[in-house]
Order: structure tokens, then C-alpha cells, then sequence
């Protein structure tokens, strides 16, 4: 997985570069699934996988050739970004390290049913606000898609709608 | 399975940020951005998740956290890959240096 990533971000040619990140994608939907995840393993599948490469991929043959050589990025720049993640990552892990995590033993009861009731109860400590929050911020991105892509050619606009009220229609 | 200690797990999704923001910082290509973006959000989703399984095991929150940003990431790379393709037709370029005109 870790990998994969890297050569999501490394890969010079576009194409193979959203094929690693649709394997690292993957690969974080089975860490889910050893966690004992199994319905965030299947969102992480259906809406990224599913959906947000195939809409990226749509966009790289949309906008440019995908067997074309992305340029070389310059040397300093690539020293100064793996100096700057190599430092932030032994920052983080050290405090991670140093913190020694100590896990409460309990089994972690887990049900769908239970996100089901807490996604939609008005009470206490249940998520219904932001549920209709979050709604309400889809119907404005696909909205928002639609007027900014609306232009010229009206083949892409009706493609990028289609995704977006696919993914509206996977969230709900 | 808590066999797996929690500090592996953070390894993880720590590594995973780090390539992301090393992608972020080298590439120039705005599609490849939004892609070390997608790896950025899914260690942060990785970390919320892990923490509500192994510290907190008797509520949701990180669950439910981890749902929201899903779908708000679904809906941001929608919206910029509009974004994108409206500056490809006006620009016959994606490449972040082009796109100066409203710098200064």
C-alpha cells in the first residue's frame, strides 16, 4: 500500500500515476477490513474507488494525452519536498513513539444498524445536523460543477454531472 | 484483533500523509495534486477510525467522522475537477504555473 503510494506520487506518466492511487486505495480498504471495518472498508471502495478514480481518470483523458512524459520536476524541489516529509514523518512518529498509546481492552461493538440510528437521531449525540449539512453541500458541488462547467462543450458537462449524482446517490 | 498494536496502524497513516504531502510539494500537475490529496485525506480517515477502534471503543464519533470527510472529499474532487477542465479549455494547460493571472 505504502508502496503503491509512493509511486502514485512519483510516477511520471499520469495514466500509471492514478492506477498506483487506485492501488493504494485499495490498500487502505483492506486495512480497514483487518480493523474489522467492514462498512467503512465498503464506503472506502464504492466512493473512492468507484468513484472518485474513475472521475479522475475521465479528467486525465479529458485534458491531456495519457501516454505523454509528464515533465521532470527540478532537483531542488525534489530535495527540499523529501527533506521536508522525511522530517515531518520522524517528528510524527517519534511523538507517536514517545506517547506509548495504551489501548482500552474493551471489544469494540460495532453495527450498522447502530451508525444507521446515530446518523439520523436529533437527540443528544446524534449526527442528524450534519447529515442534512453535509446534503446540502453536495446539492451545492454539483450545482457549483455544473455552472463552472458549463461552457462549450456541453458532452463534458453532462459527464461530470453524472459522477457527481452518482456519488449523491451513494451517500444517501 | 487487537492483536495489531495501534502504534503500527499510525505508522501507517503517518507514512501515507508524508507521501502525500511529498507529492503535494514535488508535482505541478493539478490532477497529481488532487491525488496526493485523496492519499492526505484517507491517512487522516485511517487515524480517525483507529483511534475510535483502540481508545475509544464504546462510541462512534471517529466513525462517523471518517463518513463525512469521505463524502466532503467526494464532493472537493468533483468540484476541482471541474474546476480543472474549465482551466484546460481556457488555458490548454492543468499545470499550476500557467494559471498566474489572478496572482497579483
Amino acid at each position: 500500500m505504502l508502496g503503491a503510494g509512493l509511486l502514485a506520487v512519483t510516477s511520471r506518466k499520469i495514466f500509471r500515476s492514478a492506477i498506483w492511487l487506485l492501488f493504494a486505495l485499495i490498500g487502505v480498504a483492506g486495512l480497514y477490513f483487518w480493523m474489522d471495518m467492514q462498512f467503512i472498508a465498503a464506503v472506502q471502495i464504492v466512493i473512492y474507488v468507484g468513484g472518485i478514480v474513475v472521475l479522475i481518470i475521465f479528467s486525465i483523458f479529458l485534458t491531456q494525452q495519457s501516454g505523454k512524459e509528464m515533465p521532470k520536476p527540478p532537483m531542488m524541489r525534489v530535495i527540499a519536498g523529501a527533506l521536508a516529509a522525511v522530517f515531518g514523518f520522524a517528528l510524527a512518529y517519534l511523538l507517536i513513539y514517545q506517547y506509548g498509546f495504551s489501548s482500552a481492552n474493551q471489544p469494540f461493538n460495532y453495527d450498522v444498524s447502530a451508525i444507521g440510528a446515530r446518523m439520523l437521531s436529533t437527540g443528544n449525540d446524534g449526527f442528524s445536523l450534519p447529515f442534512e449539512v453535509v446534503s446540502i453541500l453536495l446539492l451545492a458541488a454539483m450545482i457549483g460543477c455544473i455552472v463552472i462547467a458549463m461552457g462549450a462543450k456541453p458532452e463534458i458537462r453532462k459527464e461530470t454531472k453524472i459522477e457527481i449524482e452518482e456519488q449523491e446517490t451513494i451517500e444517501a | 484483533m487487537s492483536s495489531v498494536p495501534l502504534s503500527q496502524i499510525l505508522f501507517v497513516s503517518t507514512a501515507l500523509f508524508f507521501i502525500g504531502v511529498f507529492g503535494f510539494l514535488t508535482r505541478r500537475n493539478m490532477i497529481t495534486m488532487l491525488m496526493s490529496l485523496e492519499l492526505i485525506l484517507n491517512s487522516v480517515n485511517i487515524n480517525f477510525v483507529a483511534f475510535n477502534k483502540y481508545l475509544y471503543p464504546e462510541k462512534l464519533d471517529g466513525v462517523f467522522f471518517a463518513i463525512f470527510i469521505i463524502t466532503i472529499a467526494a464532493a472537493e474532487a468533483a468540484v476541482a475537477i471541474a474546476i480543472i477542465i474549465n482551466l484546460y479549455r481556457s488555458h490548454k494547460s492543468i499545470d499550476v504555473e500557467d494559471a498566474t493571472e489572478m496572482k497579483y
